[in-house]
């Protein structure tokens, strides 16, 4: 695998088409055609000619734009079957996934869940292709720019007549005083921005060639774009939690290392009047019910002031007072706390009145947190009660008196009452509607009074550093996509072969502006109009 | 020429096969919150038990440390919880310490809890769920095996056997 040395003597890397320099043609099957392929400029794709090791082969598999293709056609399709049943994370978390897909959709639903489509965005498969489509953009592009990028550097202004009798566009004229005519051409192409090389009296006028870069910048821009994908992944850099806070409560914001708190003062549910808000009375009339017009958690963040070690009960100094309403999210040091849920009238209190069963008479009300009940009610007089037992969310289970969650849906309690004259105490069990007294009759009772409800914001909280990745990677595309789209690299070849002038022209894309463009500029020279050789091939 | 060729393919090919597999075990790893892993020394905490003492991770340096997550609600650790009472029995003088760590919930709820079930071993509340999130511990039962220099040996998710407690016991005995 040696490299070709041209005539001109300029060496080209092995399997080049035809020379870096001069343009004259190597390869015998380019050699029969009538207008060469310039794309790439005839460089050699190293890919498409050293194939030895391992490395190589992997290289080159990538290196393939048809490989390329197959892969998003792959992808898209793939992409398509994520859409055709809801992904899982969409579908009411109270129904097991296998019934719910079954229930819903029949077999073919079944087939979708089995065949694992319904986490299809996130399996190892889908995210393989992402990834090999990303490496087959970087390969792609790196075996595609570096040789181009040499070639455009080596092109020499005096070419091989087989070069320039194998372009599109080419003509030779037969004029006189050519002299003249070469120099008028010079002076036009100048004005028309055109950069003009002269060697023993050749010219190559050129513009435009960095839009040859454009599909490459284009594909940085997308290869930021996928590392902005992927640092999602990476720790610390996006963050999407749930974050449920009861009015009144204090909570640590999530994955923020213990750093902030939140406390929540009040959530407010508004809905809108229909006699206060006359300019949506009608629209109101028309659908009826009860519209909400604000949903609103009142919040004072924390931040943590000084160390502390877990567990301890930290120092807090206050950063701020907000109204966190939909849309308009508290955000700090590139967290955001949005409204996303609410739950009114929670359970939070329970009071009972310690009364005789007989007489009715009351000794005395008491309060029960439900979050922490104290294990001792003093009601004076020598009245009291203590909590033996309690389960926030009752059931029985076995037999046995449990709890379903920590969270106070279902309260139960064993109370055990003390009176002067029940110094041993009388145990009563007491949940919502019953009242059981284990061990028989007793004197007296736990009369349910009162419950205390609080309601409970449900948050979103939200921190995002790929933001900007993503947005560089999309700018950047598009920029690429302007750069390769709105210009053409254009080349006029004027050169003198046997007494003749030779004229020869190539663009990457629109063929008809580079013919208009020359017309223009042989206009008022003795030099002839060329001709467009893929015209003459079809006609 | 050729060779760095062929080093350049290499190193490109390396870096993105690099780049591809992180971000697949990154993906695979986001969905266990666990943020200590086995090997690292467990983050130091402060609680305190249903008497009031506090307990610190880090007094009980020199000895095996039974570190186990639990709430009432959680069957299986109703129904693990005898058996590492037994256990403890055992291997308390054999400097293996266990400490059960409740998760948010009521002293009521959880005094209740011990004294039904006859538990000796210090019982601590993560009040507001600060040790809960250090560890990154959702579901219950989850216990951490510590060894006397304050590392973590291995970690159990899940309903353990009296045999299986007596196992991790005699692992972390110094």
């Amino acid at each position: 695998m040696n490299d070709v040395k041209c005539e001109c003597g300029h060496v080209n890397p092995h399997g080049t088409v035809f020379c870096e320099a001069c343009g004259k043609i190597h390869e015998d099957e380019e050699q029969e055609k009538k207008i060469l392929d310039m794309r790439y400029e005839g460089s050699a794709r190293r890919s498409q000619t050293y194939n030895k090791t391992v490395v190589d082969k992997i290289w080159n598999f990538f290196s393939s734009v048809k490989v390329g293709v197959w892969l998003i056609v792959v992808t898209l399709i793939a992409s398509a079957i994520g859409t055709i049943f809801p992904q899982q994370m969409y579908i009411p978390p109270t129904i097991p996934p296998e019934d719910y897909y079954q229930s819903q959709y029949g077999w073919l639903g079944k087939m979708y869940y089995q065949l694992g489509f319904d986490n299809l965005y996130s399996s190892w498969w889908y995210l393989v292709l992402i990834a090999l489509i990303g490496v087959s953009l970087v390969i792609c592009s790196i075996d595609r720019v570096v040789p181009l990028y040499k070639a455009l550097k080596a092109q020499r202004v005096t070419r091989h007549e087989g070069f320039l009798e194998r372009q599109r566009v080419f003509g030779i004229s037969n004029s006189e005083n050519f002299n003249a005519s070469i120099s008028k051409a010079r002076e036009l192409l100048i004005t028309r921005r055109y950069h003009v090389r002269e060697e023993n009296g050749d010219l190559l006028a050129e513009k435009g060639r960095f839009s040859r870069w454009g599909p490459y910048v284009n594909h940085i821009g997308l290869i930021i774009f996928l590392i902005g994908g992927m640092l999602r992944f990476v720790p610390g850099m996006y963050v999407d939690k749930v974050l449920w806070v009861r009015e009144g409560e204090t909570k640590v914001v999530p994955d923020t290392n213990g750093e902030y708190y939140l406390k929540n003062n009040k959530f407010i549910l508004q809905v809108y009047d229909k006699n206060k808000d006359k300019a949506y009375q009608a629209a109101l009339q028309s659908v009826g019910g009860t519209v909400p017009k604000n949903y609103q958690s009142n919040v004072t963040l924390y931040q943590k002031d000084g160390k502390s070690i877990t567990g301890e009960k930290p120092k807090l100094k206050k950063v701020e007072d907000y109204a966190i309403r939909v849309n308009q999210p508290l955000s700090f040091h590139h967290y955001s706390l949005y409204q996303v849920d609410y739950k009114l009238d929670e359970l939070d209190s329970m009071t009972f009145s310690l009364t005789n069963k007989k007489t009715g008479k009351s000794y005395g009300n008491l309060t029960v947190n439900l979050y922490d009940p104290k294990s001792k009610y003093d009601l004076g007089n020598g009245y009291y009660v203590k909590v033996l037992s309690y389960f926030p969310d009752f059931e029985f289970s076995n037999g046995q008196p449990t709890t379903k969650t920590r969270v106070p849906n279902n309260p139960a309690f064993v109370f055990k009452m003390y009176a002067p004259d029940k110094s041993k105490g009388e145990t009563s069990f007491v949940a919502i509607r019953e009242n059981i007294e284990p061990f028989g009759n007793n004197e007296y009772k736990m009369a349910f009074k009162a419950i205390g409800t609080k309601n409970v914001s449900g948050l979103t909280v939200r921190k995002d550093l790929t933001l900007w990745v993503i947005i560089l990677g999309g700018i950047l595309f598009m920029l690429g996509v302007i750069q390769g789209a709105y210009w053409n690299h254009r080349r006029i070849w004027i050169q003198r072969k046997n007494g003749k002038v030779w004229i020869a022209a190539h663009t990457n894309k629109n063929w008809y502006g580079l013919k208009m463009e020359i017309e223009m500029i042989l206009d008022g020279t003795n030099l002839d109009m060329p001709t467009d050789q893929a015209q003459i091939e079809k006609a | 020429m050729k060779k760095r060729r062929l080093a350049i393919r290499t190193l490109i090919l390396l870096i993105l096969g690099a780049a591809v597999a992180y971000t697949l075990y990154a993906n695979f790893t986001k969905d266990d919150q666990l943020k200590v892993s086995v090997g690292q020394k467990a983050p130091d905490f402060i609680l305190k038990d249903l008497q009031g003492h506090k307990h610190r991770l880090s007094d009980y340096k020199g000895q095996g440390v039974f570190l186990n997550f639990w709430g009432t609600w959680c069957k299986p650790c109703e129904t693990e919880m005898p058996y590492i009472n037994n256990q403890y029995q055992k291997f308390k003088d054999k400097g293996v310490q266990v400490l059960a760590v409740n998760i948010s919930e009521s002293n009521v709820a959880v005094e209740n809890f011990a004294e039904i079930h006859k538990l000796d071993f210090p019982i601590v509340i993560d009040k507001d769920g600060q040790v809960q999130a250090a560890y990154g511990i959702d579901p219950l039962p989850a216990t951490f095996l510590i060894d006397k220099d304050g590392k973590v040996v291995k970690y159990y998710t899940g309903q353990l056997s009296e045999e299986t407690v007596k196992d991790l016991m005699n692992e972390i005995r110094p």
